[in-house]
Parts: structure tokens; C-alpha cells; sequence
């Protein structure tokens, strides 16, 4: 071979690497993301700043970002069940959307009551909402052999659009003006705030117990271990006795469920009754956080808090810049973009042949 | 009976209208897939081909650069899903959502300044033989890009059926390792199918925004390129097929828009989540025959290739 480089298979991944890749990805976002202010004609190293640094300088933006951090985090903590069993659910998003529409419903049955028992139902039905939705691709996956990456995906569009009609049509407020959204949930039926004057409410309990129940899955568990092994081969894992089918609708269960209680934290949180756009993508976000936290628990939390800055950053560009929201969205792509890049070091070795060539000949 | 032809043909010219971007988006990645590789990134490539064909045109008023220019940046950033699954070893599915959720920022972000503009007069064929009763809409008055997208299929057909290159490419998505016993350089092939794709995809993209909806609006690709994938396994890798579903496809929306329109008694979300629910269930209905799925689906789609040296 000609070439001066030579690649080879890592017979085992160092831990060390596994964490140096999202560092590395998260280094070179920010490099390239000085490149594309520089273009835009700013100065980079000021443009980071208002992106990555200004949101979160006080209290209220860090609650800010705890806030939105949260749903990311639960919705990532399902799909790591997902993409560890090579199940590519990428509806988180519909499969929020509905968890919020079920338990949206429900909330509204209860518009004018109030009782402790409320917010519990209500996120119950949730979660059960989210899980009834994610259990349509598992099943189609299943038993008739369907892709579960299209049809998951366009039940989001389906999810949308019934969200769509549900607000505009039977659940309009009858005292909104005609405005597309329902009526306010009663305050039984809302999140607990954790601060006077902040919006960051319980859900993020929530979170936390996610990521302890799924750590304790994950690595403490028979069911974790089987999932774990179905993952990395799952010839062996058959010829253990593992059983597929009923893995592929446990992990879409589980995931549509922290989606549905993700769109739970929402409109019970900081949005309190249901209108057209209960989630900013959340759902399709939450695949990066999971590719970033490296599909563990602990890692998830990490990722989501660093996810979280750039709806954040983007907002912040948008006013002190006049750049276009959607600027957080090439920066959530570009994460993805070089953590997958990085991987390559994770799984390749590079070496380089200069000294070696002339051994060969 | 009084039948009116003319109308008959003007419906059947626009459900044909509809379905081009679908028949270019997915013929293209039926090219990609056929060499081995799953790019999830159509939908990203198709809203930046649009952006970039308007800007193009926006900016030079010729057709012609702006078809060229909006294939180009379709090529410019499938080279990006190419680089790291082919030469990166990226895992394809991923990469392709990370391709996606950044083409449509990338397309906002260069659309800033063109939302709400009106697109521009493009030339169109045969434009006074319209008037002809039922064929004259059908056949005649349309541009470019539409005739192309209905004779496109049959080359790409004739391609992989009939030509060595075809029998390469198929090669390779079959078996990419006995592809290399047989000398041939499965990475370079994979890379050229990706940017074939990528191409496509743009020309999709270009219809959508200066012949379809002759304007730039964000996120106007709206599902297509999803769509587009689902019709690939639909048609089961046969670009003829592609063809059929893509008219399907292109019946169900203007026949919602149509339902709509004449105020039928089902609300119109239900009618636009028709073409999502459909192509679920054709999904379904294809996809259920375990062994048709599995002869047709190329071997090593999806896989990552890693040459031993």
C-alpha cells in the first residue's frame, strides 16, 4: 500500500477515549461554530460568548437551562434503552407530543378541581400516552417486519397534526378568543416550581430518578445485561436464550414512556395548558444527547446540560445578534457530526508509516 | 355522460407535479442504498438543494445555474455524510439524522434574507399546446426538472440492470467484501452513489422552490425526504417501481388538498396526516412478506465497511 497512514481495529476501547471523544466533538463545535460567526461577519470570540456563556451568567438563565435541560435528559434516558438494543426509534418527538396530548386531556377533565391526586394521574396517563404511541412502530417492527426509523418518524407528523386539530377544534378554550390553545390547567394540575421567580419546576426529579433507575438497570440487572449483550451481538444473545421480540417492545415502551413524561414536564411545567407547539424538537435533540452521553446514565446528564446551551445560545444570538434561531440547530448537528467523528479514534487505531516505509522495500 | 376531460387531465398533471420531487429524492437514494450505504439525510439535502436553487436564482435569474448550483450544494453536503461514513466509519444511521437536523439549520440560517420573496417566472415547455383537451395539461406546459423526473427512473433502471457501472454498484451493496476481491475500490464507488444522491436530492429541493411552491419557506421540504426513504423500501429497490409509489404518494396529497378545498366534513389535519398514515401502511403491506424484503434489501446496507489491509 502507497498510502502513509495506516488504520487498524482497536481490539479493546479504552475508557479513556470514551470520554476524550465528546470532549474533543465539543472542541471542535466550538471551533468551527468561531468559523461560522466569523463569516457572518462577527467577531468569534464575542459571538461564543453571547452563544455559549452569556445565557447561563446568572441565576435565571442557569435555571433556564436546568429547565430545558430536563426534558432532553429524560427523553434521552428512554432512547439510550432503544439504541443500546440497536432499535432505532427516532419519534421520541411524536411519542412526547401524545404523552402530552393524553395527559393534556386529562388535566383539562380537571380544569376547574383541585386535589393531590391530580398531578399524579396526570402524569401517569402521560407517560402511558407516550408508551401506547411508541408501542405502534414496536409492534409494526415485530410482528410485520417494518421499519421502525420511517414509521416511527411519521407518526410524529401524525402526532403534530392531532395536537393540530385538538387545539384549534374540540379543546379550544370556549373563553380564548379563538386563539389555537385550551384552556389553563388548575394549579393541582401543575408542576411544583422549585424557586420563587424561576421557572424550573419538579420534573427534574423526575429526571434524576430516571437516570438512578436506569444506571441500576443497566449495569445491576439480568435484563440489562441481556439488553447489553443483544447490542453487541445478537446471535449470542439468542443462543442464550434471549428473547427478542419482547425486548424490542420492552425498550419502545420504556422510551415512549420518558418521552410522554417529558411532554408531561412541559405542559404541566412552564406551559400549563396545550397549544400547537408544546415542544421545540426536543424529541429530535434528545437523539444527539444520547449519542453524547454515550448512552449511559450518568453520561446523559452531561450531554443534556451541554445540549440544552444551545437552544439557549441560539435564542441569546437571535436577540443580541439578529442571527436566526436555527443557528442552534447546525451547532446540535455539528456536535453530532464530530462526536461520531471522533468515534473513529475509539474504534480505530491511526498510525503513521513514514518511519516504517523503508523497512518495506 | 359529461365528463370533463380537460378538468380530469389538469388533476392527473398535478398529482404528477406533486410526486416529482419524490421520484427524484428517492431514485437517488435508491442509487445510494443499491451500493451498501443508508443516508437518513434526504430530508436535510433536499431543503438545502431548495434554498440554494432559489438563492441562485434570486441572484443570477438563470435557471439553468440555479439548477446546477442547488444539485452542487445537494453534492457539497452529501460529501459530508460521505466523509464520515465512508472514510470516518461513522455508523450510517446517525450520521444521516445529524445530516438532517443541520441541513434544515444550515437552510434557515442561508434563508434569512429570502423569506417572503416571490420566486421568478421559469421557462416552461410546449407552454401554447396545453389547451389540448386531457392531454394538453398532462403533457405539455411544464419545466425542466418534470419531464426529466419521469424519464430519469427508466435510465436509472437501464443503469443498474443493464450497464457494468450498475453491476459494480449492485456489487458492491450486495457484498462489499467479495466487491474487493474483485479489484474494485468499494469506498470510491459508495462515494460517487452518495453524491449521485446528494444531487438528486438537491434537484428535488430546486423543484419544491422555484417550480412547485416558486418561493423559499423554512422547513418546506415538510416530510418529503422521509417520504422519500419509505418509498424506496416500497418500491423494493426497483427505481420503476419508485415511479408508481411516487404517483401514489402524489394522488394522496392532491386529493387531500382537493377534500379540503371542496370543504369536505373531516377536518383538515386529518387529511394531511393522510400521506404519513399511508405511507405507514404501505410500509406495512411491503414489508410484512419477510422473504420479499429480505431478497430485494441490499446485503450490506447499512453496514460499515472496514478494509483489512
Amino acid at each position: 500500500m502507497g498510502s502513509l497512514i495506516k488504520i487498524e481495529k482497536r481490539n479493546d476501547i479504552s475508557n479513556s477515549i470514551l470520554l476524550f471523544s465528546p470532549v474533543l466533538a465539543i472542541i471542535l463545535t466550538l471551533l468551527s461554530g468561531a468559523i461560522i460567526f466569523y463569516f457572518l461577519g462577527f467577531q468569534p470570540l464575542e459571538a461564543l460568548k453571547i452563544f455559549f456563556i452569556m445565557p447561563i451568567a446568572d441565576l435565571y438563565g442557569f435555571s433556564e437551562l436546568l429547565l430545558k435541560a430536563t426534558p432532553l435528559c429524560i427523553i434521552a434516558i428512554g432512547l439510550s434503552f432503544c439504541f443500546k438494543t440497536n432499535n432505532w426509534n427516532i419519534g421520541a418527538e411524536g411519542q412526547l407530543i401524545f404523552g402530552g396530548i393524553v395527559s393534556g386531556g386529562v388535566a383539562l377533565l380537571f380544569y376547574n378541581q383541585e386535589g393531590f391526586f391530580i398531578l399524579p394521574i396526570i402524569i401517569l396517563t402521560g407517560a402511558l400516552g407516550g408508551a401506547i404511541f411508541a408501542l405502534i412502530p414496536a409492534i409494526l417492527k415485530t410482528y410485520f417486519n417494518t421499519n421502525e426509523i420511517l414509521t416511527s418518524l411519521m407518526l410524529v407528523y401524525v402526532a403534530k397534526l392531532l395536537l393540530d386539530y385538538l387545539v384549534v377544534g374540540p379543546w379550544t378554550n370556549p373563553e380564548g378568543f379563538n386563539f389555537p390553545e385550551t384552556r389553563m390547567f388548575s394549579d393541582s394540575a401543575r408542576m411544583p416550581l422549585l424557586f420563587e421567580g424561576l421557572r424550573i419546576h419538579a420534573g427534574i426529579f423526575i429526571a434524576l430518578m430516571l437516570v438512578a433507575l436506569s444506571w441500576f438497570i443497566f449495569f445491576k440487572t439480568f435484563l440489562g445485561f441481556q439488553m447489553k449483550v443483544s447490542g453487541l451481538s445478537l446471535k449470542t444473545a439468542r443462543y442464550a436464550g434471549y428473547k427478542g421480540k419482547k425486548t424490542i417492545l420492552l425498550v419502545f415502551i420504556i422510551s415512549g414512556a420518558c418521552a410522554g413524561l417529558a411532554g408531561v414536564g412541559e405542559i404541566t411545567g412552564p406551559i400549563g395548558q396545550l397549544y400547537r407547539e408544546i415542544s421545540p424538537e426536543y424529541g429530535f435533540t434528545a437523539i444527539i444527547v444520547t449519542f453524547l452521553g454515550r448512552l449511559n446514565p450518568i453520561g446523559i446528564i452531561f450531554a443534556s446540560l451541554i445540549v440544552a446551551l444551545t437552544y439557549l445560545g441560539a435564542e441569546s444570538a437571535q436577540i443580541f445578534l439578529q442571527v436566526p434561531k436555527s443557528i442552534g440547530q447546525i451547532f446540535q448537528g455539528l456536535i453530532l457530526f464530530f462526536l461520531l467523528a471522533s468515534d473513529f479514534l475509539l474504534y480505530f487505531k491511526v498510525k503513521f508509516l513514514i518511519t516504517q516505509k523503508k523497512n518495506e522495500y | 355522460m359529461n365528463i370533463d376531460l380537460n378538468f380530469i387531465g389538469i388533476i392527473i398533471a398535478a398529482v404528477m407535479a406533486s410526486s416529482v420531487p419524490l421520484i427524484l429524492a428517492a431514485t437517488g437514494e435508491l442509487i445510494v442504498e443499491r451500493s451498501g450505504v443508508l443516508n437518513l439525510g434526504v430530508e436535510g439535502m433536499i431543503i438545502i438543494g431548495a434554498i440554494s436553487g432559489f438563492a441562485f436564482m434570486m441572484s443570477t435569474e438563470s435557471i439553468v445555474i440555479a439548477i446546477f448550483g442547488a444539485m452542487f450544494a445537494g453534492i457539497i453536503i452529501s460529501l459530508i455524510f460521505g466523509f464520515l461514513t465512508q472514510t470516518l466509519l461513522t455508523l450510517h444511521v446517525p450520521t444521516g439524522l445529524a445530516l438532517t437536523i443541520f441541513g434544515i439549520g444550515v437552510s434557515a440560517m442561508l434563508g434569512k434574507n429570502f423569506v417572503g420573496l416571490p420566486g421568478k417566472e421559469i421557462p416552461v415547455f410546449f407552454e401554447n399546446l396545453d389547451k389540448i383537451t386531457f392531454i394538453g395539461p398532462i403533457l405539455f406546459g411544464h419545466s425542466i426538472i418534470f419531464y426529466f423526473a419521469f424519464v430519469f427512473p427508466f435510465f436509472v433502471y437501464y443503469f443498474l440492470k443493464k450497464t457494468k457501472m450498475g453491476l459494480i454498484v449492485r456489487a458492491v451493496g450486495d457484498s462489499h467484501h467479495v466487491a474487493t476481491d474483485q479489484g474494485i475500490n468499494v469506498i470510491l464507488v459508495r462515494y460517487l452513489c452518495i453524491m449521485f444522491g446528494g444531487a438528486m436530492s438537491g434537484l428535488a429541493g430546486a423543484y419544491l422552490s422555484l417550480v412547485y411552491t416558486p418561493q423559499w419557506i423554512e422547513n418546506m421540504s415538510s416530510g418529503r425526504g422521509w417520504i422519500a426513504l419509505a418509498l424506496v423500501v416500497f418500491a423494493t429497490w426497483n427505481p420503476l417501481k419508485v415511479l408508481v409509489g411516487a404517483l401514489l404518494f402524489g394522488s394522496i396529497s392532491i386529493l387531500q388538498l382537493h377534500m379540503q378545498a371542496a370543504g369536505v366534513r373531516i377536518p383538515v389535519q386529518f387529511l394531511s396526516a393522510l400521506p404519513y398514515l399511508l405511507t405507514i401502511l404501505v410500509l406495512v403491506v411491503i414489508s410484512r412478506d419477510d422473504r420479499k424484503i429480505k431478497l430485494n434489501t441490499p446485503n450490506s446496507l447499512g453496514k460499515t465497511f472496514y478494509k483489512e489491509n
